[in-house]
């Protein structure tokens, strides 16, 4: 659906906000953009959105050119930006009957209306914008990002500064959205939202695109599971055939903690605890922990 | 052509200045029409007739003009400058529409919105000064020409302003001084030569005395010269912000 190749972007400065990206995504999936403040999700998502201009590379929606063929490849994306950029006197309906007559569709009664009864805006339909709350605010913008059918959805943080309601009521509608074909990339500061919504993971750091990866395989090639087992005395030293994987004795003497990376398959939990009940020492508990996406994004990042 | 997005811009535009018709439309026309009962009525009576041309009827195409220049730069340079002062402006660049729809929508509200006010104002001053056009097609024309060239000028400054101050700017120190020196309330020949030559260099006053040709069939320039001198001013608008839209200047990253 949007096919990224070799994208730069280079400011006069010679600052690189995006070092020769490229990325595929596909038809009706959820992509997560991750990576830190500055990192070049939004110029990135404005670059393939026509409100920045792109150094070099090439851009494709749909196999259309974002340059060559703008009328086509715009009219399939709706935005919806990181801020609150509306006009704060212009009642919910009208600015959303703005919206779809801008990217080119007829008046549409039904259709805004459904929009708007989705996002749970149909009451406010009157009210002028800056009556509402910041809730309200970001989805009138989703409304206003639907309000022409559009093929693909780019949420900029869409969740931040909303409530866990919100949030969730949101990752609905993304996922309903998904449902009904959509292509949606987000970009989001919250792991656990990429963790409950997407479907690939990509990670951006200083410009660059450091992985993209299905977030099962991201989690499966660069999850760790932690086995920490606690015993009824103190433990000195760690027996030989545990020495060689990752694994170490907490402060307190009274816990070994073995590490393994969650496609390590050579490590077998039976012959660990074989080891273990040869130790003779009282175990008190056996506890296990798996790395989330977060402990993930963060050590791919440092 | 997209006439769908160029419809919604021109519609939107249309609806903030009926939001707001005190400040936007019945404000100009009541402004304008205290120059008729100060010049036309009060002063006016006291001043004879220029080229057989009552001084109230004389000062009707210059106090026109003044407010279809200054309301169309207004109206186009905040319709352009306020998406780009919320940051709504993101919408109108991500949008399947090209750089020349998106000036027919805004030039073309604000010159509509201008054009509305001048013809409340041309009906307001039937009331104080007794008048015929002599030409009202031509009137009609020069009057759409003068508006939509002057809505383009707005908007090449609603993107080149960065604050609120430079947006009024041009029309409070260029526009105005200009339109009172281009002879709205007299004619060339009341001035002394050096201002005879001053007022020469000043492009209002052709435009000024093109209009008020088509009004009483007389001025102190003839048609084709004004009509010359705007026509090459829309041209040279439409040149900038055709480089604008090229370069992304101050509206794109």
């Amino acid at each position: 659906m949007i096919s990224v190749k070799n994208l730069n972007k280079i400011y006069p400065d010679n600052f690189y906000a995006l070092s020769n990206i490229s990325l595929d995504i596909k038809q009706g999936e959820v992509f997560a953009l991750l990576g830190p403040n500055g990192a070049g999700k939004t110029t990135l998502i404005s670059s393939v959105c026509g409100l920045t201009k792109q150094t070099s590379g090439e851009i494709k929606v749909s196999n259309f050119d974002t340059i060559k063929d703008y009328k086509k490849t715009r009219s399939l994306i709706g935005l919806v930006p990181q801020e609150f950029p509306l006009e704060n006197y212009e009642s919910v309906l009208n600015t959303v009957n703005f919206s779809r007559g801008l990217f080119g569709k007829k008046p549409d009664e039904n259709h805004v209306k459904k929009v708007l009864q989705s996002l749970k805006l149909w009451d406010k339909k009157d009210s002028p914008i800056i009556t509402l709350s910041g809730g309200m605010k970001r989805r009138v913008l989703i409304a206003k990002a639907l309000s022409h059918n559009p093929k693909i959805l780019f949420l900029d943080e869409p969740t931040s500064g909303v409530d866990i309601q919100l949030r969730k009521e949101m990752w609905e509608m993304i996922l309903n959205l998904k449902r009904s074909g959509v292509t949606v990339i987000l970009t989001t500061h919250y792991i656990k939202e990429a963790e409950t919504i997407a479907d690939r993971i990509g990670i951006l750091n200083k410009g660059e695109l450091i992985l993209v990866e299905n977030k099962e395989n991201l989690i499966n090639k660069f999850g760790e599971k932690t086995i920490i087992i606690e015993f009824g005395k103190k433990i000195y030293k760690i027996p030989k055939q545990i020495r060689a994987f990752d694994s170490f004795i907490t402060d307190d003497n009274l816990c070994l903690v073995i590490k393994k990376l969650k496609n390590q398959k050579d490590v077998n939990i039976t012959n660990i605890m074989k080891v273990i009940s040869e130790l003779e020492i009282p175990i008190i508990d056996i506890k296990t922990e798996e790395s989330s996406l977060e402990d993930i994004f963060l050590d791919i990042i440092n | 052509m997209n006439l769908n997005s160029i419809k919604a811009i021109y519609k939107f535009e249309m609806a903030r200045a009926l939001r707001t018709i005190m400040q936007s439309i019945l404000a100009p026309v009541l402004s304008t029409s205290l120059y008729f009962v100060v010049f036309g009525a009060a002063i006016g009576s006291k001043i004879s007739t220029i080229d057989t041309v009552s001084y109230g009827a004389f000062i009707i195409p210059g106090l026109v003009m003044l407010s279809v220049m200054t309301t169309s730069v207004n109206f186009a340079a905040f319709g352009i400058y306020l998406p780009k002062y919320n940051g709504s402006i993101f919408e109108l660049m991500s949008a399947p529409i090209s750089a020349y729809e998106i000036v027919i929508g805004y030039a073309g509200a604000a010159a509509s919105k201008s054009i509305l006010i001048s013809i409340l104002i041309l009906l307001t001053s039937t009331i104080f000064v007794d008048f015929n056009i002599k030409h009202p097609l031509l009137m009609l024309l020069l009057l759409a020409i003068t508006s939509i060239t002057f809505s383009l000028f707005g908007f090449i400054i609603g993107i080149w302003a960065t604050n609120f101050e430079k947006l009024q700017l041009i029309p409070l120190i260029i526009i105005t001084p200009l339109v009172f020196l281009g002879g709205s309330f007299y004619s060339i020949s009341m001035l002394p030569e050096l201002w005879q030559l001053i007022t020469k260099f000043n492009p209002i006053f052709y435009i000024i005395n093109g209009f008020r040709w088509s009004f009483f069939g007389t001025s102190d320039i003839d048609l084709f010269t004004s009509l010359s001198f705007i026509v090459v001013f829309l041209f040279i608008c439409l040149a900038i912000i055709g480089l604008i839209f090229k370069t992304g200047y101050r509206i794109k990253g």
